[in-house]
This record gives structure tokens, C-alpha cells and sequence, in this order.
């Protein structure tokens, strides 16, 4: 296939974005009126938006028709996420589920588990939260120690242990989880990926209070909680492979779409824009971080047009996986921390009554740089893995 | 939106590649430094292959393709150092002058017969940045042509000099592959090209095309860099082990191949907006130079410091390509330089 360079989309591609856009238009909530996702009250208005979404098929785009999407291309996709964000439309509470858990559960899940889990997944009914670190198995994700115990007289596994940081988990009706099968096996390889109904005897959920003060994430516990078969995914001992398929959707293509820093970039550039009027020379003093901040932004969305355009030629993203999260992490950081600047005595005022869009911005970017592998560890991937040197 | 090269393009840039690393070793560049000139047998074999004519119009015996064409060869020229200016004489001065033979009622018989000699590759050029009297211009001493620009009361006007028309002095660079030299002339109705607000246009779009090859000699550079210093890591031992082994080391040169594996489509993609005239086309150029430049710069810093002492060698060949990356980054308009132009940008949308 030997088409020439083009970074037009097409006349298709561009009319779905104006339908996206008109229906957000409609439909989207003004920006920032919804209650914070990570309270009760936020979590359900939340849930109720994306189920708005998905009645007029908008929460899953690139899923296929029968599952709740519209079947469109990873192109389609981030045209649809640019007026989402465009739009300012609220975050995505299923997001656990519809950009991580969903992208591997189309490489790896049998129908029936598609057929069970995607439709609610697509309209919120069922929001997913994510068991994997533990208190001692954190960056060393291979070191957890939660078991499945095979139950054969039940069909199926009994598990036990504690998972903790698990976003969405004060709320969440569902958990993936890797769990440990087989003891005896090398350590990557005696574990199993499976799907856990929080509502199931045996677990607790423990909310864990987020340095903004909201219960963005919780601990769980585990006791003989029993999982029947059909909800592994994938092979047995093989959670491994499964949950690195997974984590290449959390640090990739999926989870992060460029829009998002575009949109932040661009409104980093109208605060610097409105500061300038006010106290000139002081704001001045950001200009050159304002540039860059925009200038990441704006490599990101390039990067993955790239990326995009090599899966879509039937290549696959690697250890770049890893280049990408260290820098949509850093971005995300560099454009709130120079809106803090420009705003200097204000920007810690925080609190009821207070719209503080780039102090909570900023606490959440600063997540960025620690969940889905720590920067320090997707460093050492891109080391070993892009550059070939000797793990250590 | 395919946003890739072609195979075509891949196989082109692949066959470069080839060729140059047989006749453009460190030893071909270190002779470079030594007797530095402004064409070598390696040049006429890049014209032979219809890389130097690759931006000429097809009626003066080039290609007459683009950037997106171009910036994969100019990057394999970083990747080795090439002493000779491809990025300049065909990513700079020849669609400069294909821009004045192709407008309406221009023969100017200098402009066809320098492209033809680009192409034949007869000619290698010099840019001057902009109107600096008295100041140096890279690649002034040894280039066939220099296309030079001063500030009019009218505007700016570009000049066309034969190098025969044009002493130049010599100034020494830390590169001497760079040949600096400050041209001694005096503009006249005879060297002029244009002048007036045609000649605000077209040196505002050349300084774009120039932001982004420069920033794909940039990109190869770059990458030899941390090639080069990825291997030696995993051969240098200490504390019995490859330096290389260690997370110090590892995430030094992460962090350099990040910043590199971003810089490239900004380069690419600047390149397809200019080669489009694109509306945005100059602000992508600014963020491909800029970008370009920091990730050259971030390689060399961190290359130099995985390599320890022996970096610091005249005798290790890392210093080729620290020094070109070090020059190339303050011209045509440093990082901060770019940011400052985009972010002027930006606020008058506004």
C-alpha cells in the first residue's frame, strides 16, 4: 500500500465529526456541573451521562454495533474524543472498563463474555474498577501474592488476598483482578486474570480518602470469594500476557487521547492570554512554558496519528507504549503547573464554593507520572526494550 | 489521514543509508575536518542517485518533489555527520530558487543555471539566515553559490552571488565541516533575486523549510547519539557488570530516545504541511525546530555524560555528531526562539 502522506481527514470522517459535535451540543451537560466523579452523588450522575450517551450510541464508537458501538475505525475515534473534549464534557467514569478491561476482552474474552460484559460496560450499568497492585506489589506488579485456590467441586476458583488503588473502587460493581494460581510456577507465569463481582460474599471495599480529599480509589479485601470459570479470562497462568495487553491500552492508544491535552493546552494559552492584559511583565515570565506546554500537546497528537496509521497498516505498538505514557504524563503536569504559575497567590485557593478547574487539573496530572507503571519503570522498558540494554 | 511515508520513500531513504555508511565513515568525516570541502566525490554520488536534485523542478533535471520526499535523506546525512550541506543547498536554496523560476514571467538565466547545477550536482549553496552584515554564514567558504538578504528601506531583498563574485573570509567553527566565512560584497542591481514584500514571503517560507531539515539532520544526529551510546553502554563494564545495566544510565538515555521518538512526526508532519501550504504550515515548522533541537541537544548531554571521559576524547568519535548537534540547534532559530514565535502565534488568534 503506497499512499502518499496525508493528515486531512476524510469528508466521512469529517461529517461524523459534526455529527458528534451537534449531539454533544444537545446533549452535553455545561462544563464542570456535574458533581465530582469520585463522591456517591458524582459517581451516579456521572453513570447517568454516559447512559444518555449510550441510548444515542456515543459511549463506545469504535465497538461494533452489536455490543453498543458504531463500529468506527481508531481514527473515527479520536475525531470523536477531540469534540468531546472540545464539548468539555464530563470525564468518563467507565473508563476502567471501556478504554482497558474492554480492549482486552475483545482480544482475549470468549463470546459469551463479551456478550455478558460489553453491553453494560457501553451504558454504565455495570463500572469496572481495576485489582491489581497490592500493598507490597506495586511497581513489581509480578510480586503479587492475592491466590485463587482451584475449587473443582464448585467449577471454579476461590480467591483471597488484598488489592488496593483501585480507581472507581468505592463505587464499582465489578473488578479485574490478577490473582495468583499457581503458586510453585515462576513468578510471571502462575498468574490468572479474572473478573470479580464486588457484589460477591467475602469482598470488602475499604474507600481510601485521595489527596484532594475525595475517595477517587479504594482497598479490597478478599476472603474465599468464590469465581465461577467462566469468568477467567483468558488462559490459566497466562494473567500475565493478558494483564501486559491491558497495561499496553493503559500507557498507549486508549487511555489518554490527545484532545484532552490539545483542549487543555489551548485554554492554557487563554489564561495566558487574559493574565497578560492584567500584570504584563510577571505573566510574561510563562510565555516560553505556555509554548512548550502547548508544543507537547501538540506532539502528542502528531505521535499518534503516527501510531495510529502504523496499526491501521497492520502494525502493532510495543515498548512505545512506554514512550507514550512518560510523555502524555508529563505533558498533562507541564500544562497545569504552568497555569499555577500564571495564576500565583490564586492558584491554591481551593474548597466550597471555589471553581478550581487547574488545581484539581494539576492533583490529578500529578497521579499521571505514578499509576500504570511509574515513569521510573516505563524509563526502564524503553531502555531495555527500544534501546537493548541488559536488565539490571 | 495516513499519516506514514511510502514504501517508495522508506526504500529511497534505506538505499541512502546504504551508500553512506560506506562512503561516510567517522574517518571520511574526520577527514572532513581536516581539508573540509564543499563537494567531495560522496556528494557527486548523492547526486548520481537524484538525492542533491531531489527538491529541483523537473525542467532543471531534478525530481521536483518535497519536503516529506527530502527530510528521510537529510536525516540519514545527520546520521553520519555528512560534511556536505544536503540540508541547505536541497532543503533550503533549491526551493528558494525554484520558488523565484516558477513565478510568472521570471527567466532569470542565474536562478535556472544554479538549480541545474544542483541537480548535476555542479553546486553546493549557502543561506544566509538573515540580513547580518559582517557576520558569518555557514557553509559561505567553499559553496559554489551564496544566496544572501538585507534590510531595505523597501523590505527585504534576497541576492544571488557566484561564488567567483564573492570573497569570503574564512571564520573557524568548533566543526569546521560547518565552514563558516563572512562574505565581503556589496549588493547591487546585479546580484539582486527580488526585494519587496515578495521577498518578506519567500524568505518567511525558507526560514520554515529551514526550521524543519535542519531539524531532520537533527533527528539523525539524534539518533546516532544514542545508538552509539546505547552500544557502549552494553559494552562498558563496572562493578563487574554493563554500565548500562544500571537504572541511572537506562533512564538517562530514555529519556533522551523519548524526547526523539516525539521530535520525529512533529518533523514529518511539519514537513507535509509546508510541502501543502498549509495554513498552520509555519507554526509546525517552529514546533518541529524547536523540538528537534531540544531532543539533539538532550542526546548529546546525555551521551556525553554515558560515555564519561572517553566522550570527552578528541579520539572518540561522539564528538562529530555533539558538535554538528550544537551548531545545528542555534540556527535558523534556537528552541526558546521557536517557542517565542509560536506562542506570538498563538496569542494573535487570539
Amino acid at each position: 500500500m503506497d499512499r502518499p502522506m496525508d493528515l486531512h481527514y476524510t469528508d466521512a470522517q469529517e461529517a461524523f465529526r459534526a455529527e458528534a459535535r451537534a449531539w454533544l451540543a444537545d446533549h452535553a451537560p455545561a462544563p464542570r456541573t456535574l458533581p465530582s466523579l469520585d463522591t456517591a452523588e458524582g459517581f451516579e450522575a456521572h453513570r447517568a451521562w454516559e447512559a444518555e450517551m449510550a441510548a444515542d450510541r456515543w459511549s463506545v464508537v469504535s465497538w461494533p454495533d452489536e455490543y453498543g458501538g458504531r463500529g468506527v475505525g481508531i481514527l473515527e475515534w479520536l475525531v470523536f474524543e477531540e469534540e468531546y473534549w472540545r464539548a468539555q464534557a464530563p470525564l468518563r467514569v467507565s473508563q476502567n472498563g471501556v478504554f482497558l478491561l474492554a480492549p482486552t476482552m475483545f482480544e482475549f474474552g470468549t463470546d459469551a463474555q463479551k456478550a455478558r460484559f460489553l453491553p453494560p460496560m457501553a451504558s454504565a450499568r455495570e463500572i469496572w474498577c481495576q485489582g491489581w497492585s497490592e500493598p507490597d506489589a506495586g511497581s513489581d506488579l509480578a510480586g503479587i501474592r492475592s491466590r485463587a485456590r482451584r475449587s473443582d467441586a464448585e467449577g471454579g476458583w476461590v480467591l483471597s488476598g488484598q488489592k488496593t488503588w483501585a480507581s472507581r473502587g468505592a463505587f464499582a460493581e465489578w473488578c479485574f483482578g490478577l490473582f495468583r494460581t499457581d503458586p510453585e510456577a515462576e513468578r510471571h507465569r502462575g498468574l490468572t486474570y479474572f473478573l470479580v463481582d464486588m457484589a460477591t460474599s467475602g469482598v470488602t471495599v475499604r474507600p481510601i480518602p485521595q489527596i484532594d480529599g475525595e475517595t477517587g480509589f479504594a482497598e479490597l479485601f478478599f476472603e474465599d470469594v468464590f469465581v465461577p470459570d467462566d469468568l477467567v479470562l483468558g488462559e490459566i497462568g497466562k494473567g500475565w500476557n493478558v494483564a501486559m495487553a491491558t497495561a499496553g491500552s493503559e500507557r498507549g492508544l486508549s487511555l489518554r487521547s490527545p484532545a484532552r491535552y490539545s483542549r487543555a493546552a489551548d485554554r492554557l494559552v487563554d489564561l495566558y492570554a487574559e493574565r497578560l492584559a492584567d500584570d504584563p511583565v510577571r505573566t510574561a515570565r510563562s510565555g516560553d512554558a505556555v509554548a512548550q506546554a502547548w508544543m507537547d500537546a501538540e506532539a502528542y497528537r502528531l505521535n499518534t496519528l503516527w501510531t495510529a496509521t502504523r496499526v491501521l497498516d497492520g502494525g502493532s505498538v510495543g515498548p512505545e507504549a512506554s514512550a507514550n505514557k512518560i510523555h502524555w504524563s508529563q505533558t498533562d503536569l507541564a500544562i497545569h503547573r504552568t497555569a499555577l504559575d500564571l495564576l500565583g497567590p490564586e492558584a491554591e485557593l481551593h474548597g466550597d464554593g471555589v471553581d478550581a478547574p487547574w488545581l484539581d487539573g494539576y492533583l490529578f496530572a500529578l497521579a499521571g507520572p505514578i499509576y500504570a507503571g511509574t515513569n521510573e519503570i516505563q524509563r526502564n522498558v524503553v531502555a531495555e526494550r527500544m534501546l537493548g540494554l541488559p536488565r539490571g | 489521514m495516513h499519516f506514514a511515508f511510502t514504501d517508495q520513500q522508506l526504500e529511497f531513504k534505506a538505499a541512502v543509508r546504504q551508500v553512506l555508511a560506506k562512503e561516510c565513515t567517522t574517518d571520511e568525516v574526520r577527514a572532513a575536518y581536516d581539508a573540509p570541502t564543499a563537494r567531495s566525490p560522496r556528494w557527486q554520488t548523492l547526486a548520481d542517485l537524484g538525492v542533491t536534485g531531489l527538491t529541483v523542478p523537473e525542467a532543471y533535471g531534478g525530481f521536483g518533489l518535497g519536503l516529506v520526499d527530502l527530510v528521510p535523506l537529510v536525516e540519514e546525512a545527520g546520521r553520519v555527520a555528512l560534511p556536505e550541506p544536503l540540508a541547505t543547498t536541497t532543503g533550503i536554496a533549491a526551493p528558494l530558487l525554484a520558488d523565484l523560476a516558477t513565478r510568472s514571467g521570471s527567466d532569470d538565466p542565474r536562478v535556472a543555471g544554479w538549480l541545474s547545477a544542483i541537480a548535476s550536482g555542479a553546486l553546493t549553496a549557502a543561506v544566509a539566515e538573515g540580513a547580518r552584515p559582517g557576520r558569518p554564514v555557514a557553509g559561505a567558504d567553499g559553496a559554489d553559490v551564496l544566496l544572501l538578504v538585507v534590510d531595505d528601506p523597501d523590505g527585504r531583498q534576497l541576492h544571488g552571488l557566484d561564488a567567483a563574485d564573492c570573497p569570503v573570509d574564512p571564520v573557524s567553527s568548533l566543526d569546521p565541516t560547518r565552514r563558516l566565512g563572512t562574505p565581503g560584497w556589496q549588493p547591487s542591481a546585479a546580484t539582486l533575486l527580488t526585494g519587496g514584500p515578495d521577498a518578506g514571503a519567500l524568505l518567511a517560507r525558507t526560514a520554515d523549510r529551514a526550521g524543519v531539515v535542519i531539524g531532520a539532520e537533527l533527528l539523525g544526529l539524534a539518533d546516532a547519539m544514542v545508538t552509539l551510546t546505547a552500544s557502549y553502554a552494553k559494552d562498558r563494564q563496572q562493578f563487574g557488570k554493563p554500565i548500562g545495566s544500571f537504572q541511572a544510565v537506562k533512564h538517562l538515555l530514555a529519556g533522551a530516545q523519548v524526547l526523539l521518538e516525539f521530535a520525529r512526526p512533529v518533523v514529518y508532519g511539519a514537513a507535509w504541511a509546508l510541502d501543502q501550504g498549509a495554513p498552520d504550515a509555519s507554526r509546525a515548522a517552529s514546533v518541529a525546530k524547536a523540538y528537534a533541537s531540544e531532543a539533539a541537544l538532550e542526546a548529546a548531554r546525555v551521551s556525553l555524560q554515558v560515555h564519561g571521559a572517553i566522550g570527552y576524547t578528541w579520539e572518540c568519535d561522539l564528538h562529530l555528531y555533539l558538535k554538528r548537534s550544537w551548531a545545528l540547534a542555534e540556527s535558523w532559530g534556537t528552541a526558546a526562539d521557536h517557542r517565542a514565535r509560536l506562542l506570538d502565534s498563538l496569542l494573535a488568534e487570539r
